[in-house]
């Protein structure tokens, strides 16, 4: 039998696979090799990064609840120029495409970011994390105001030339908004969602679990919300989607296939089994042969009605 | 690496507290004392996250019902806390297990020639026992084991069978002394002696007093901590502590599963 085809590309990126690994579930890649085969899957996003390093939250910063975790981490990461400097060396090595996340604290960090990674070959292209406060600007969460993220997103595309992907917050009361704006703006594929706000309290303290108060939900208690918002933002823009959202096996994945997205992010999933993503691309090739289906691009957004 | 696991035997040593011996491919006899495996003690995704414990003894034995002859095993020493180890304590001999070992940096044995001085708070005795085996082969070793109540302080008989000289406190004084283990070990310390080296795991607030200790003495110390944990890979960042570096400029977070979960006490921030 003929090996179905699972390549895709997302924004000039290409893929052997539609599956990547989730911003800040897979370290900088390196944790997870001892685990698995890099070389399996479709693309790794790395950490989301800072122009300076960052500290992060006080602990706790994560707590289980049912069928998912929250967490505030408060991105905690090396740095922009520690990731180019000491992590990125290895990720060279790998046979697979490197994406890296960016946030800013301000629209300027965004463009200082996106410049600097902009002459860096072995980074296929950005992830753009706009579910940050804008500190500068009274702390508005850049991911829940249109015109905010589509600068951001402007900005972004004047200062690299390489693939743009914005990741969107689901915590919004319209997303196709939020899609529509950053697509306008420049943005050549959206990934969706990131983590819900949600938090958790402890009775007997009378005090919230969380040392930030609120956290991000993420896991399979999001999958229904993912799936819902991933559908209706395929049916609102014309750039490829990456769902993401609670997928812990391949038929998770195949769901979100199915919804509109042509690729899929492995988050919660790699922390239970750090070989989940590669577990999940080869479930969904074993489905495709099972049920003769000769290409993965067959599946995108063939949900009937 | 990960495995799946059979469970030989679970039982409840002391109202609450559970041992459990699990079965485990040969490569885990690599593990060194202080490190842990990850169990995830159901397939299902409630309870959603792995379980930390640290190990509490391995070796092999014995067995027909293997090709080779024998089979490899790793043991926990766990406590009823929540819905993971309510799980955990209603398995039986047979059922199915998901685990990831060996993880994190486990002890330092030290140097020829020292005293070793285990201090353990409750179920934090569950890694000292692997550490008191190794060190029973060439050193003295003595244990000083605290808990609320008699109830609470677990296995000292196994401790002694090695060899180890076991002190023990509770704060009721249903067991040994009445009060602190930390001032029945200062009592030792003080009255002198060869060189010494700590190792100590349990509450927080015990092992803040033990590397207080530890550093007023010039001993040096080693503390094995506990955090709530997603992945035990260094990959959530969920499970920091914060070093001695440490401040809001030059953040100085580190990884419990990975840079510990057995830390030298004076790379600790402990305030």
């Amino acid at each position: 039998m003929i090996k179905p085809n699972m390549s895709v590309e997302i924004a000039g990126i290409k893929m052997r696979n539609p599956v990547m690994t989730a911003s800040g579930t897979f370290g900088y890649g390196e944790e997870f090799s001892g685990y698995m085969n890099l070389e399996s899957i479709g693309a790794m996003i790395t950490k989301g990064l800072s122009l300076k390093p960052k500290a992060g939250n006080n602990t706790p910063r994560i707590v289980e609840t049912p069928g998912g975790m929250l967490n505030a981490i408060g991105l905690q990461n090396v740095g922009i120029e520690a990731f180019i400097a000491k992590k990125l060396p290895f990720l060279r090595r790998v046979d697979t495409p490197v994406i890296v996340n960016l946030y800013g604290n301000s629209l300027e960090e965004y463009g200082e970011l996106a410049a600097r990674i902009d002459g860096i070959a072995e980074v296929a292209g950005v992830e753009v994390n706009i579910s940050c406060p804008n500190v500068k600007q009274g702390g508005i969460v850049f991911g829940t105001d249109p015109a905010a993220a589509a600068q951001v997103v402007a900005l972004v595309r004047r200062e690299t030339s390489k693939p743009l992907i914005v990741k969107l917050s689901p915590n919004v009361t319209d997303i196709t908004l939020m899609a529509k704006a950053c697509v306008d703006a420049g943005a050549e594929a959206l990934s969706l969602i990131n983590t819900l706000t949600g938090m958790a309290i402890d009775l007997q303290s009378r005090r919230p679990v969380l040392a930030n108060v609120t956290g991000g939900l993420s896991g399979p208690a999001i999958k229904p919300v993912a799936l819902r918002m991933v559908w209706q933002v395929a049916k609102a823009v014309n750039v490829p989607i990456i769902g993401i959202g609670g997928i812990m096996n391949a038929t998770d994945a195949l769901e979100f296939i199915l919804a509109g997205a042509t690729a899929v992010q492995i988050g919660t999933a790699n922390f239970l089994t750090p070989a989940a993503s590669q577990e999940i691309a080869a479930g969904m090739q074993q489905w495709l042969t099972a049920n003769r289906v000769g290409d993965i691009r067959e599946l995108i957004g063939a949900l009937k009605s | 690496m990960q495995f799946l696991s059979q469970v030989l035997t679970n039982t409840e040593v002391s109202p609450g507290y559970f041992r459990m011996q699990m079965t485990a491919p040969p490569v885990v006899l690599d593990a060194v004392a202080g490190q842990f495996v990850m169990v995830k003690v159901r397939r299902a995704i409630d309870p959603l996250l792995r379980r930390p414990f640290g190990i509490y003894d391995m070796g092999t034995f014995i067995t027909p019902y293997t090709d080779c002859g024998h089979q490899t095993f790793v043991e926990i020493l766990y406590k009823v806390v929540g819905q993971g180890t309510a799980m955990l304590a209603d398995l039986h001999q047979g059922d199915h297990l998901d685990i990831i070992a060996p993880l994190g940096k486990g002890f330092d044995l030290g140097e020829e020639g020292e005293e070793k001085i285990l201090i353990g708070g409750g179920v934090g005795l569950a890694p000292l026992y692997l550490l008191a085996k190794e060190l029973v082969k060439s050193h003295k070793v003595r244990l000083f084991a605290g808990g609320r109540s008699k109830e609470d302080v677990l296995c000292i008989t196994e401790f002694e069978r090695l060899g180890v000289e076991t002190y023990v406190a509770t704060d009721d004084g249903t067991l040994g002394d009445r009060g602190l283990v930390t001032q029945v070990m200062m009592k030792h310390l003080a009255a002198g002696g060869g060189p010494k080296r700590l190792y100590a795991c349990g509450p927080f607030p015990m092992l803040r007093a033990v590397a207080g200790i530890a550093e007023e003495m010039q001993v040096d110390c080693q503390v094995s901590l506990e955090a709530f944990m997603a992945c035990g890979m260094g990959a959530c960042l969920g499970c920091v502590v914060k070093g001695v570096n440490h401040s809001v400029e030059t953040p100085d977070y580190r990884c419990v599963c990975k840079d510990g979960p057995v830390f030298d006490s004076i790379d600790l921030s402990w305030d």
